[in-house]
């Protein structure tokens, strides 16, 4: 009872003083409108960006993995000469000796783990040679070059030198 | 043979040591994709390239050798490394002629065979700047500086709006015409995490480049920074860039 004399009053009071600001339920509808945009930029913003984002830094820390995660294509010095000890050996000393095999032969990666019967190449012609070896003025002076045609004429390099280890036959 | 108590101890020790180190990896050993076992510490690496321009022959092997690495376009030529000769003139330092035929993807053929002028190789890639400008304009944060010091790009991410193709100094960047995202120079991030190096090191014939771990005490990149004298490309941009010349001519660009 007591309760509602006292509702009573306070809607006496209501009525009798005028409100302070006129306009204050479209302050609260505002306000409302306003949270319920943080609410849902939060909860977008949630659900677009990665969990793994910044974990690192501005950044998608899983993009290490993705760069990682491709097939190696070069296999590498190591595994040639892991089988191939002949040519090693030939080679071995040489001046070619520092050369990787796939520098001459291409991209050797499947065919050193085995997922295809892919050969290296046997480069042919001396096209090859002459990448490096052709007389050219940006080479530096140490570097062994010819003009092939004063040289050698029409005949191919593997007549007088192995590729291998280039002193001759 | 007889084991003494110490050899055991030695032994034991060095068992303990490697289960703890292969107990990460052995999920993905078992699971037949060992490459993918975690043993790689980014934390460990600071990674960067090392170029001898006296050794530089302009035979274009890493140059191919990337492209067919990293499954780059042959045309257009796009490239993540290419080789640039110069051509100065002692008459007009200031002025060297640039040429870069397919980016050196065949070779160069002679063109200053009378000798006239300074005529040299200079291979190009990213540098791998500590404090690259293609990070700092992109707007997603599709590109980064990695813990170990590379810069890569998150392809998922990339919205290929370009703006690091033009922030960068270097001309390193393009965006790939399959993707749509930027593409550049990864350091074959794929190799160095797995203890190889990279494709244009492998097929360098002359080894004018080297992949140089900066945070190895043991790496020779520290007797070459020593015994060199040493500039990277466009220093006063202050990019960090970590490809290190040697022997580089002030008329490169």
């Amino acid at each position: 009872m007591v309760w509602l004399a006292v509702m009573a009053a306070a809607r006496e009071r209501r009525v009798r003083v005028a409100p302070r600001f006129k306009d204050v339920e479209h302050l609260l509808r505002l306000a409302g409108l306003f949270l319920a945009g943080v609410l849902i930029f939060v909860i977008v913003r949630g659900a677009l960006v990665p969990d793994d984002f910044g974990a690192l830094g501005h950044y998608r820390a899983g993009a290490l993995a993705s760069n990682r995660d491709k097939p190696v294509v070069h296999a590498g010095q190591a595994a040639c000469v892991g089988c191939h000890v002949d040519v090693a050996e030939v080679r071995a000393g040489s001046l070619h000796a520092p050369l990787g095999c796939e520098g001459c032969h291409g991209p050797l990666g499947a065919h050193a783990s085995a997922q295809d019967d892919r050969k290296p190449v046997r480069p042919e012609g001396r096209d090859l040679c002459l990448r490096c070896h052709a007389a050219n003025a940006g080479r530096p002076a140490w570097f062994r070059t010819v003009v092939a045609t004063e040289h050698a004429g029409e005949e191919r390099c593997i007549t007088c030198h192995r590729p291998h280890a280039p002193a001759l036959r | 043979m007889e084991t003494s108590r110490r050899d055991f101890l030695v032994i034991g020790g060095r068992l303990l040591v490697m289960t703890a180190a292969t107990a990460g990896a052995l999920e993905h050993v078992l699971a037949g994709t060992p490459e993918k076992a975690p043993t790689y510490d980014t934390a460990a690496h600071w990674w960067a390239m090392t170029i001898d321009i006296d050794l530089c022959i302009g035979c274009g092997n890493c140059v191919r050798a990337c492209k067919a690495e990293n499954d780059v376009l042959n045309e257009p030529f796009y490239f993540r490394t290419w080789v640039e000769r110069y051509h100065v003139d002692p008459a007009d330092m200031e002025h060297p002629t640039v040429d870069s035929p397919n980016g050196g993807f065949d070779g160069f053929m002679e063109r200053y065979p009378d000798g006239s002028g300074k005529t040299f190789f200079v291979p190009k890639l990213c540098n791998h700047c500590a404090h690259s400008p293609c990070v700092q304009v992109c707007p997603v944060g599709a590109t980064f500086e990695t813990p170990d010091g590379v810069v890569l790009v998150d392809k998922e991410y990339c919205i290929g709006c370009r703006y690091c193709v033009q922030a960068c100094p270097y001309g390193c960047r393009y965006i790939d015409p399959r993707t749509h995202t930027a593409d550049k120079c990864t350091l074959c991030y794929h190799r160095i995490t797995r203890g190889l190096t990279t494709a244009c090191v492998e097929t360098c014939p002359t080894g004018a480049r080297q992949l140089a771990d900066l945070k190895n005490p043991a790496d020779p990149i520290h007797e070459f920074l020593r015994a060199n004298k040493i500039q990277v490309l466009k220093a006063q941009m202050a990019t960090g860039a970590k490809v290190y010349y040697a022997g580089l001519d002030g008329a490169v660009r």
